[in-house]
């Protein structure tokens, strides 16, 4: 294997296993927020009990986040120096907006939201949980702007083979952007809203009736139930912005070869990329015009037409988009029917039964399932561009010899396997250590309800 | 201001922003990695006090690092590709040896009592290991990014200096945040370590100058010889008196607890003043000058109306947040 294919798949290996982590905190953070926020208007410690157990997830995880977001921050330039070289004057300023305007706003507050609850006032300590969930959410504003950029460029041009910007707002607006980060916001509560209720159902597996686990769990399923719709509307609209933008993409997701009306929505086959074609099709007659153009007869764009006149292929590869893209929607349709199934059931008989809770525990992981392979689908979808149009995969490589790309990347493997079996052992652990002991004695101090003027600056003890 | 060239000024700001990033992460994270490296010496009831000295605080100067290396990326990107490219293992056994740390923070206070050793190991691994990277670029850095033999000898001593130059600021820091055994025990990991931290700067000291004769006119010629005075005097000052201080601590009443700590990092910031002196106007010593390596104009004066702005918010929080968990550490707990 060469350079660029160990650099990619060294990068793809940080970005995924990175992109887990902040897919938990962007959602957690706000999720933790409105505990907090029930806690101060009702006093009921059960959600001060349910803040604290899943502060702990939080913690976990924005440790995982922070460290693997470094890693990438070197790598742009241990491994793609052509990147900032030719496209730096744009990713450049952005990058620095994200580390000025969110990583610090995060990474000083968590410290108070964390361990300041009994330091300062009831006040701080819910104006730290919003500033934490506001960095973390300014945080994904910021580089999905600069991902949605690399997708969709505007408001730049080339000197000399370098990019400069020429209008800042159209780069931040860029077509793409609102939608990806609407399908983004929304993916990270769905991905919360199932590890909520999974890890709840899990502690209701050993016993656990108290109330901040039936609080949590209620949360989490009815946030999924009431995410998910909005989301596969979401998602909708980023695909059709999608095929204005990058119709090779779509194409490649759905495995359609020629252009033309009444394209069969393909539910499987094998995409045969030498000789052009898909094997062992099953498709529903015209099901692709009607989803993609809204009718029937609408013309959707085929891989055919992103083929040079010398043979060259301009189209991304069409195996992994097509199943990649499948995993993801299918995954999507399982959280409707769990969700609104679990939602009617906790609303009837004001608790979930044991098959339900069978469902939901795997059902915790779903949001990574999806996330992933949503992520796979549009960023393969963009090869062999790295900046759609200005800038190729291959030539913004780095020169280090493939040996040592093969060093690194294998220890970044092992590193980052192990770390992921111990992140899950441990909130497994976490949760049933919570089931364990389901009522915790109430609080001496409760700062949510009385708060002391003295510590209202948070100069208190 | 009629006739400034914002062109020709921005790069510059941005090296001086860029510099003060690294001295503060090099300051702040420095004490956090030195109790890492300490942390094997005490038992485990002092580990959880030192982990707790540095907890709510060690995400944000791990962040210090996330801005020297973002400016690196957007103001100098074409030294970013050249440094990180040379630089390619090192590199990674840092970031490797910072993920393991940053993580067996989490895991150690939520794992069982049986599985919390290894995760101790971790802390400890993870701290030592981006120390020593940390040292070993230091060293391929002022030697101009030579990687021959003898250079890496030299960057190997580098890292072992710097390592030892952590654990004595990460001692300070104990001195600073804790009290009763802990606190003596880490007089003692501080005295220990100082020599290592002199050694280390004597090294680099000798061997700037040796490297490059464009560095050695700037040290030993006159008149500039004589700017530069200054420096290796005020060092050798505030190390005697940090080592004939220390040899009387903790003082009556835990007088000047701080003391150690602000005078090493007053030596830190000597250091970097030195280093700084040698190697301006370059980027990458030798090779790309700042200038050269510089972003477009109007991509520099954004960032910077961002950063001037954001800035003193962040240096405001921040302090707040020292100031919250001021005083000596206690166990750290969510509830």
């Amino acid at each position: 294997m060469d350079t660029l294919l160990l650099s990619r798949i060294q990068f793809a290996a940080n970005i995924s296993f990175h992109i887990l982590f902040p897919t938990i905190t962007i959602a957690l953070g706000w999720l933790l927020l409105w505990f907090r926020l029930r806690f101060n208007r009702t006093g009921d410690q059960a959600y001060m009990d349910a803040y604290f157990f899943w502060v702990k997830v939080f913690a976990l995880s924005f440790a995982m986040g922070v460290v693997s977001g470094i890693t990438m921050s070197f790598q742009f330039g241990t491994n793609w120096p052509g990147f900032m070289e030719s496209v730096g004057n744009i990713a450049g300023p952005l990058l620095a907006y994200e580390v000025l305007t969110a990583f610090f706003l995060e990474a000083v507050f968590l410290g108070i939201m964390l361990f300041g609850f009994r330091r300062v006032s009831g006040r701080v300590h819910t104006l730290a949980t919003f500033l934490v969930a506001f960095g973390t959410t300014m945080s994904a504003f910021w580089i999905l702007v600069l991902n949605s950029w690399m997708h969709t460029p505007q408001g730049y041009e080339i000197r000399d083979g370098v990019a400069y910007a020429t209008d800042w707002l159209a780069i931040v607006f860029n077509p793409s952007m609102p939608y990806r980060l609407v399908h983004v916001l929304l993916a990270s509560g769905l991905t919360v809203a199932f590890l909520v209720a999974g890890l709840s159902a899990l502690r209701w597996l050993f016993g656990d009736r108290g109330r901040a686990n039936m609080l949590a769990l209620r949360s989490g399923l009815t946030l999924g139930a009431v995410l998910i719709p909005l989301q596969i509307l979401a998602g909708d609209l980023h695909g059709l912005n999608t095929l204005e933008h990058q119709p090779q993409k779509v194409a490649a997701m759905e495995a359609n070869w020629e252009t033309g009306p009444r394209v069969p929505l393909v539910l499987f086959a094998i995409p045969d990329e030498a000789a052009r074609e898909n094997r062992f099709e099953i498709g529903i007659p015209g099901g692709a015009s009607l989803i993609l153009k809204h009718d029937l007869d609408g013309v959707v764009p085929g891989l055919n037409d992103f083929v040079a006149e010398d043979g060259t292929v301009l189209h991304p590869p069409v195996t992994p988009l097509f199943f990649a893209f499948r995993i993801m929607v299918g995954v999507g349709f399982a959280m409707l029917f769990v969700a609104w199934i679990g939602s009617f059931v906790i609303w009837r008989r004001g608790d979930i039964n044991r098959p339900l809770a069978f469902v939901l525990v795997p059902m915790a992981l779903s949001g990574w399932v999806a996330t992933l392979a949503g992520w796979y689908t549009t960023e393969i979808g963009r090869q062999p561009w790295l900046v759609s149009g200005v800038l190729k995969t291959a030539d913004a490589v780095t020169t280090v010899p493939a040996t040592s790309v093969g060093i690194t990347l294998a220890a970044y493997l092992l590193v980052y396997a192990a770390l992921i079996a111990a992140y899950l052992s441990v909130i497994v652990a976490l949760a049933l250590k919570a089931a364990k002991v389901p009522q915790r004695p109430p609080s001496v101090k409760d700062p949510g309800i009385d708060p002391d003027p003295a510590m209202a600056f948070g100069m208190g003890r | 201001m009629a006739g400034f060239d914002w062109a020709l000024a921005l790069p510059y700001i941005f090296a001086a922003l860029m510099g003060v990033a690294i001295l503060v992460y090099v300051i702040l994270d420095g004490f956090d990695l030195g109790i890492g490296i300490l942390s094997p010496l005490a038992d485990e009831a002092q580990k959880d006090r030192m982990v707790a000295s540095i907890g709510p605080f060690w995400d944000a100067n791990e962040t210090w690092l996330v801005l020297a290396v973002g400016l690196l990326l957007v103001a100098f990107p074409i030294a970013h590709g050249v440094i990180l490219t040379t630089l390619y293992f090192p590199v990674a056994v840092l970031l490797i040896g910072l993920i393991l740390r940053g993580v067996a923070f989490e895991f150690r206070a939520k794992v069982s009592l049986s599985a919390k050793p290894s995760w101790n190991v971790m802390f400890f691994a993870g701290s030592l290991m981006s120390a020593l990277s940390q040292g070993y670029m230091l060293g391929l850095y002022v030697l101009g990014l030579d990687t021959g033999w003898a250079a890496s000898g030299f960057a190997l001593l580098v890292a072992v200096c710097l390592a030892a130059a952590y654990a004595a600021i990460g001692a300070a820091w104990l001195i600073h945040k804790t009290e009763g055994e802990l606190q003596k025990r880490a007089v003692t990991w501080l005295r220990a370590s100082l020599g290592f931290v002199a050694l280390g700067m004597a090294a680099i000291s000798l061997a700037t100058p040796l490297a490059s004769e464009r560095i050695w006119e700037r040290w030993l010629g006159f008149p500039e010889t004589l700017y530069l005075a200054p420096l290796p005097v005020l060092t050798l000052t505030l190390f005697v008196w940090l080592w004939r201080l220390s040899a009387r601590m903790p003082l009556e009443g835990d007088r000047m607890n701080l003391a150690p700590f602000v005078s090493l990092a007053g030596i830190f910031c000597l250091g970097f003043a030195g280093l700084a002196w040698s190697f301006y106007p370059y980027v990458v010593p030798g090779r790309i000058t700042i200038v050269e390596a510089a972003s477009a104009t109007e991509s520099l004066a954004i960032i910077l109306v961002g950063t001037l702005f954001v800035l003193p918010v962040i240096t405001g929080y921040s302090i707040w947040a020292y100031r919250i968990f001021g005083g000596k550490a206690v166990d750290l707990r969510y509830d």
